[in-house]
């Protein structure tokens, strides 16, 4: 199993000191949180794209070479890159090159999640997210599978003849997720071309996320890429650790009350209830992490929002730390021994996709067209 | 059968006149149901309750809490709803508002509505014309052409008698209206509701997704 930690690029000022750190300060704050990820064992780190204050997560593919240039093992991944808005063309492209450049260890998230404004900055109708995000989705597919791609669609310039360079590596597309809150369509869109569903779960009861794994898993099931239990799942959270849960509230609640996200509404408490945010020890994260199984079934990745609120650095590090040392050994240990052999620990690697070879369904565009081809003819 | 009729009153004293108003349109609905030979059970929302769960839902990004899931259930499954507001700004009230905008969009689609509010003078009665009945014609509700406005004097003054005949016309239009609407299972559906609560299940095909779009 996977884990690590995804950043949404926020500049939020410290309620405790008042001061707000530059975007530089953030931006190399983030790139150390990456390193440090690395430093204490966990496996991921994602990087959200905005394109509006106070976010400064617009260009991944940059910073995601910077780490991936200072970093050996850890897999770089986008929380969420926006399919909506982003040409298709340039992210085939972009991110084609992030995976020569860091050897394989890229692979994709894919999002809607746009405020309004966002759309029509880039020539886009927020009214057709669910078209453009198939649209262009399914114009990455080819892009990175077909060496000459001739293709007429609905909301981009027609392409003739034309080849995305470079290739990518060893021929392999990096794997793809597809991250949702409530829109099925999108569920559906991962269970269609056996790709990853990524459920962010930390504004929403894990019962809602159950349902809407549930739903994704049913229907990868019905496209032919396995039994439901083998699709491939991963689960955002986020957590405040500190040696005791006193010690943690006391820490974490004068960033909780004015988070910009969730502050001046619900009491900590209350959102600790709600949803899967946990603020207290180690063992009580393992516990609640460990619940998630129960309810959305056994599961291949777990990122943790940990930068957030306008924590400070030192503390955001420290927190890192405390993850990587103390809970997600235990969680790793935890997690694969509940798992039933026939279900995947990992998600697809760069590694193990090349390995399939390249008749393995990852290298249709339409895996599931396939599929049924074959149990036509059957 | 039962018909399952909803009341929610959003009325913020206690004892509250909204909240009396919606006791006697309550009583005379499930008297109007029996005369029809049907029964009638009702259950009570008091959104001043659910005053807080509201505001939590509103600044989660429209998480709703265990409470306003329920409130939201509850709504949506109902036969008939009875919406009772007091007058505040020339309108509904905020926490009135507030329920109604945490409703999904489909909640109460075609469901038969009786409205009715209270205020301190009759000034304000248009209230339900010029306020309410718009906004439940958004929400594609089936309202009762009677609405029932109550104001201070109409609980003892001279024209009390009037409230009294006002409730009784209001609700034989929505006793009739839930009676008339049939027993489910037999004939046709009447179209999809939604409480907003549960992930729909039921997508459409992939295939057909990609096919709209000419691929």
């Amino acid at each position: 199993m996977q884990f690590g930690i995804f950043s949404v690029g926020d500049v939020t000022q410290d309620p405790t000191t008042g001061r707000t750190p530059g975007e530089g300060e953030r931006i190399s704050a983030m790139t150390d949180y990456a390193l440090k990820a690395e430093e204490v064992g966990l496996d991921v780190f994602a990087s959200g794209q905005h394109h509006n204050p106070p976010f400064i997560s617009s260009a991944p593919t940059t910073h995601l070479a910077y780490i991936a240039a200072q970093t050996q093992n850890l897999k770089l991944s986008t929380a969420t890159t926006l399919i909506t808005t982003t040409d298709p063309v340039r992210i085939a492209e972009d991110y084609a090159f992030l995976q020569h450049l860091s050897g394989g260890r890229v692979d994709l998230m894919m999002g809607r999640g746009n405020t309004g404004p966002v759309y029509p900055w880039f020539g886009k109708d927020i009214r057709q997210g669910v078209p453009l995000a198939v649209e262009n989705y399914h114009l990455l597919r080819r892009l990175w599978r077909e060496e000459v791609v001739d293709w007429q669609g609905k909301f981009r310039t027609p392409l003739q003849g034309f080849t995305s360079t470079p290739r990518p590596l060893d021929d392999t597309p990096p794997f793809v997720w597809h991250g949702s809150i409530r829109s099925t369509e999108i569920a559906e869109q991962a269970a269609y071309y056996g790709d990853g569903f990524f459920h962010n779960n930390i504004f929403w009861n894990i019962e809602h996320t159950a349902q809407m794994v549930e739903l994704y898993r049913r229907r990868f099931e019905h496209y032919g890429h396995g039994s439901a239990d083998q699709a491939i799942v991963g689960l955002g959270g986020q957590v405040f650790l500190a040696g005791s849960e006193a010690e943690a509230k006391k820490a974490f609640r004068p960033y909780f009350d004015v988070a910009p996200v969730y502050g001046h509404g619900p009491s900590l408490e209350e959102f600790t209830r709600m949803t899967p945010l946990t603020v207290g020890t180690p063992e009580m994260v393992i516990e609640r992490t460990l619940g998630f199984a129960d309810q959305v079934g056994d599961y291949q990745r777990q990122l943790f929002l940990m930068d957030h609120a306008g924590l400070p650095k030192d503390v955001v590090l420290e927190q890192i730390e405390i993850l990587g040392r103390e809970v997600v050994p235990v969680l790793r240990r935890e997690f694969e021994a509940r798992r039933p052999a026939h279900v995947p620990s990992d998600p697809p690697t760069h590694a193990s996709l090349v390995a399939q070879g390249p008749g393995a369904p990852h290298h249709l565009v339409a895996p599931a067209r396939a599929s049924e081809t074959a149990a036509a003819t059957a | 059968m039962t018909r399952r009729i909803v009341v929610t009153t959003a009325g913020l004293s206690q004892p509250s006149s909204t909240r009396l108003l919606a006791d006697r349109l309550a009583d005379a609905v499930t008297a109007q149901v029996s005369a029809r030979g049907e029964a009638a059970s009702v259950e009570v929302v008091e959104l001043r309750e659910l005053a807080h769960d509201l505001a939590t839902t509103m600044t989660t990004g429209g998480m709703p809490t265990p409470a306003v899931a329920q409130a939201r259930d509850l709504v949506s499954s109902a036969d008939a709803l009875i919406a009772v507001t007091p007058v505040f700004a020339a309108s509904y009230s905020g926490l009135f508002k507030m329920f109604v905008d945490v409703l999904d969009p489909e909640a109460i689609s075609g469901m038969p509505v009786l409205i009715a509010a209270t205020a301190g003078t009759a000034r304000h009665q248009l209230v339900l014309d010029h306020a309410l009945r718009p906004l439940f014609s958004y929400l594609r509700a089936a309202v009762v052409p009677t609405g029932v406005f109550a104001a201070t004097d109409d609980f003892g003054g001279a024209g009390s008698a009037d409230l009294g005949r006002r409730i009784t016309r209001a609700a034989g239009e929505l006793a009739g209206a839930v009676v008339a609407a049939g027993v489910a299972g037999f004939g046709p559906s009447e179209g999809s509701r939604s409480a907003g609560t549960r992930v729909e299940q039921q997508v459409t095909d992939f295939e057909d997704l990609l096919a709209g779009l000419g691929q």
